[in-house]
């Protein structure tokens, strides 16, 4: 066990957990984030992704040890009231079914769109890829990061 | 009019009484139908009609609260479900809040269930009867208050005003008056001619908490004191947990007990499908530890029973199509001597494998089990089953036991089956203390309730003007077969036969998203086009006139479907894809399939993309009833027709040694984004039927399209899924 200083959603966190527990479980279990969702373990279905230092990461693969220092976003601070143009778009869109791979699919979307404003169809396929959604709301979801785009 | 009662026998369907913080509280039973059938119905009217578990609350603000105590697995019934109450009511939806019953409250006990594409045909009349029965005694109550009759006045859109003079009152303020006035014994209900809301687009009211990542699903339920636990099932069906290395593993960091639970009950039901009844169980407080110990369990497992393999399932459905008992069949005519005088007879066989449901929030659920009573939480589509079976288990009365449920990540059929309530509720037995017990991906993906593989057998023969004078199906699988013998195109060729054969299999399975009609709409569809291109006719050509003969001159006694509504749906689609435009490079299939009351036609285009098929736009024409929102209608479709394409395309579960190959989405592959449709347009006949459900008949009809299409793209047939890795030679096993 080792206390690491993480800073998650803009606000200083210690935690005292095995080096080696991943950032997914550290949310979870340690400060009730629970919106970082648990759905492979093995980083193919994207339903956990995160932030770090504005970067898409799966936090099922995510060390504590390697996140200290970093800027950690989760879906419960991608903005403050909801508001996010991504967030905004789904809502528009109307995009859930279950609802629970849509905050690793927003977050994965909201990091395409920090490190490109304007993707293609192709590039958002691609980018989307590794984000499983078992209801089949892809069409939603690439409709979704256009209107988002279009709006940011 | 159409009126209907609010009683039956002297007890009501409803209780009125006023609400905390004023204004009016309406509960009701979502279960209730109101008006039974029949006399041999009517004794049968089960105590469930009348357990209060809805309840609609007319603050005296006017602001409307319904409360749904229904399953919510992403069929969107949370919204369109009080939208029925809401309509009838009469108020503005924006003044409805839409609140899931509380956890914690008796109210909302006895929830429903969600399953077979049921909720809204099932809540259809009890919604109605409530928020009409709400809107006529605020209109009473207004009545009264101002000494005029109910015919002087008009209620709408939360105002109730006089139709002669100008006094008008909101809802609001008259509610508390309303809680006073006797329920009545029968209500009129709204006219379809009249909907305002109902067949509108609505937004999901949980919208707001799932894209800013609320704790909504069972996996996020947490509760004081609360413990975790994992469990380890036996790694191949026909085994069982002997011992383990109990010491070691309790000695681990994080590890506060392990031990070995039996989860066998007496008379189990059909809910109650587990191969695994033994297993070992570890509780911490940390998911991440109680992963590693699971990690570090060295197991001897017994082997109690044949360790099956993928050659070994083929074998035997071969040989069982053959051989096995016919358990289900229908006959008309003289099929054998209608195929000896065919002009062209085509046979063809279909498989297709096991497959998981792998919802995306894996099995978990929350227990807190003390001497006399239990508490359940957590993700199930049958709150009921789980109850009764956790009786048996733990020998403690059904009353003393709750089961609540929280979002469901995903249901698809696996969730009706409620083994992992019940592992949590003997975990938390153990350690007599809260507990939220999770699988692993592989856990879940490895436990079975799979669906089944199938292998059928269609014939068809044609005469000289290729008319279809014979038609045989014979299909089988592990355990059922998948043959519906009622259904199209039964009563609409002279000679048919239709023969269900069971087979057996160790490995456990269960209802899958449109269970058998997913398969029997891939395999009898593109059977079908493969018909109509011997006959040399195009492909809705021919099945409409199959039910047109179904309609005007049908064979036999009975068959399950409507002819208008399956031709209507095909007209449909027909239309609104352009059907028969000829486009360079893109290549077109149709289907149409009926199931759980609805009937859906697809048009699919696919192109070859570097060699890949890649479906570009599907049109989908839907007749189920009146649709209620016609935004999560439209989802649900779409998502239906993902999944359908998805798994015919690209999933399969393949055994050695007892145990599935695949145990988690790097080797099992489901459908994704780049592998998606570009476009789903979704069509429904207008009609002013009763609704019908949408969470299943999406699929079947996409696997039939996409086969069709392929066929199309690459001229060749497509008989065996997956469709993308599956070597497609005919395997003909003829049926005679």
């Amino acid at each position: 066990m080792a206390v690491f200083n993480l800073t998650i959603n803009g606000e200083s966190n210690q935690v005292d957990v095995s080096p080696d527990t991943p950032m997914l479980w550290v949310l979870r279990d340690e400060l009730d984030l629970v919106g970082t969702k648990y759905g492979c373990g093995i980083a193919m279905c994207g339903a956990c992704t995160i932030h770090l230092d504005g970067t898409a990461v799966r936090a099922c693969q995510l060390p504590v040890s390697a996140a200290e220092g970093k800027a950690i976003t989760t879906i419960e601070g991608l903005s403050e009231n909801g508001d996010h143009p991504v967030q905004k778009a789904w809502l528009e869109i109307d995009v859930p079914q279950c609802g629970y791979c849509q905050a690793g699919q927003i977050m994965n979307a909201a990091a395409l769109l920090k490190q490109n404003p304007n993707p293609s169809d192709q590039e958002i396929e691609s980018a989307m890829t590794g984000n499983i959604c078992r209801c089949g709301t892809y069409i939603r979801i690439k409709q979704a990061i256009k209107q988002a785009a279009a709006n940011s | 009019m159409t009126l209907v009662k609010t009683h039956y026998n002297r007890r009501s369907f409803l209780k009125v009484s006023a609400a905390t913080g004023g204004g009016m509280l309406i509960g009701f039973s979502w279960l209730t139908r109101c008006a039974p059938a029949t006399q041999e119905a009517a004794m049968a009217v089960p105590d469930e009609w009348f357990d209060i578990n809805g309840y609609i609350k007319i603050g005296n603000t006017g602001m409307v609260t319904i409360y749904s105590p229904n399953p919510e697995i992403g069929q969107n019934v949370m919204t369109s479900m009080p939208m029925i109450v809401a309509e009838e009511l009469d108020v503005p939806w924006e003044n409805v809040i839409v609140e899931q019953g509380s956890l914690d409250e008796d109210a909302f006990k006895n929830p429903q269930f969600a399953g077979g594409s049921l909720s809204i045909m099932l809540g259809w009349d009890a919604l109605r009867m409530a928020g009409a029965t709400g809107r006529r005694m605020l209109l009473e109550a207004a009545a009264k208050e101002w000494g005029v009759g109910v015919d002087e006045l008009n209620a709408s859109e939360g105002m109730i005003t006089e139709v002669n003079r100008d006094r008008s009152v909101g809802y609001g303020e008259i509610a508390p008056k309303a809680v006073g006035i006797e329920i009545p014994d029968e209500v009129p209900l709204k006219e379809p001619k009249d909907y305002k809301l109902i067949g509108t687009f609505q937004k999901n009211v949980e919208g707001m908490k799932i894209v800013t990542g609320k704790p909504l699903f069972g996996l996020d339920f947490k509760r004081e004191g609360m413990k975790l636990a994992m469990i380890e099932h036996p790694p191949a069906f026909g085994m069982k947990v002997g011992d383990f290395n109990e010491a070691e593993i309790k000695g681990m960091d994080g590890v506060e007990d392990a031990f070995i639970v039996d989860t066998t009950i007496n008379e189990p039901a059909w809910s109650d499908v587990n191969a695994f009844p033994q297993l070992i169980a570890i509780v911490g407080n940390s998911t991440w530890k109680l992963m590693n110990a699971k990690k570090a369990l060295k197991v001897n497992w017994e082997t109690t029973g044949e360790l099956e393999n993928s050659a070994m399932h083929m074998t035997r459905l071969e040989k069982d199509l053959k051989d096995g008992t016919v358990e289900e069949s229908r006959k008309d005519g003289d099929v054998d001597a209608a195929f000896a005088s065919a002009a062209t007879v085509v046979e063809r066989t279909y498989t297709s494998p096991f497959m998981a449901h792998n919802t995306l929030e894996p099995m978990n659920f929350f227990a807190n089990v003390t001497a006399y009573k239990a508490e359940l939480i957590g993700p199930t589509q049958t709150p009921k089953a789980l109850e009764d079976s956790a009786s048996k288990l733990l020998g403690i009365p059904v009353e003393n036991i709750t089961v609540d449920m929280t979002r469901i990540g995903g249901g698809f059929g696996r969730r009706l089956y409620v083994h992992f309530g019940l592992e949590a509720a003997a975990i938390s037995k153990k350690i007599g203390a809260p507990v939220k017990m999770i699988y692993t991906r592989e856990d879940d993906m490895t436990q079975g309730t799979y669906r089944p593989p199938y292998l059928s057998t269609y014939k068809a023969g044609l005469d000289e003007n290729g008319n279809m004078i014979a038609f045989a199906v014979r299909g089988v699988g592990l355990p059922e077969g998948s043959v519906f013998p009622n259904r199209f195109p039964a009563g609409a060729v002279e000679n048919y036969s239709a023969e269900k054969v069971n087979s057996t299999t160790n490995i456990s399975t269960g209802a899958w998203r449109a269970p058998r009609s997913h398969f029997t709409a891939g395999a009898e569809q593109s059977f079908l086009d493969e018909v109509a291109e011997a006959a040399g006719k195009d492909p809705i050509e021919f099945r409409l006139a199959l039910f047109d003969r179904a309609k005007n001159n049908r064979v036999g006694d009975e068959y399950e479907y409507d002819a208008d509504r399956y031709a209507g749906v095909l007209r449909l689609v027909k239309e609104k894809a352009g059907w028969g435009e000829n486009k360079p490079g893109v290549h077109r299939g149709v289907a149409a399939y009926f199931c759980h009351n609805s009937y859906v036609a697809q048009v699919m285009d696919l192109v070859m993309e570097d060699g890949k098929p890649k479906v570009k736009k599907v049109w989908c024409a839907v007749d189920c009833g009146i649709v209620i929102n016609r935004e999560g209608a439209i989802n649900i479709i779409q998502g239906g027709v993902v999944d359908g394409i998805g798994h015919a395309m690209y999933s399969e579960l393949k055994f050695e040694n007892g145990s599935s190959v695949h145990k988690n989405f790097n080797t099992y592959q489901l459908i994704r984004h780049n592998q998606a449709p570009e476009e789903i347009e979704v069509h429904f006949v207008e009609n002013e039927i009763s609704p019908t459900g949408l969470g299943e008949p999406g699929l079947p009809p996409a696997v039939g399209a996409l086969a069709n299409a392929l066929y199309k793209a690459t001229g060749k047939r497509y008989y065996h899924q997956p469709y993308s890795t599956s070597e497609q030679e005919p395997i003909n096993i003829e049926i005679g």
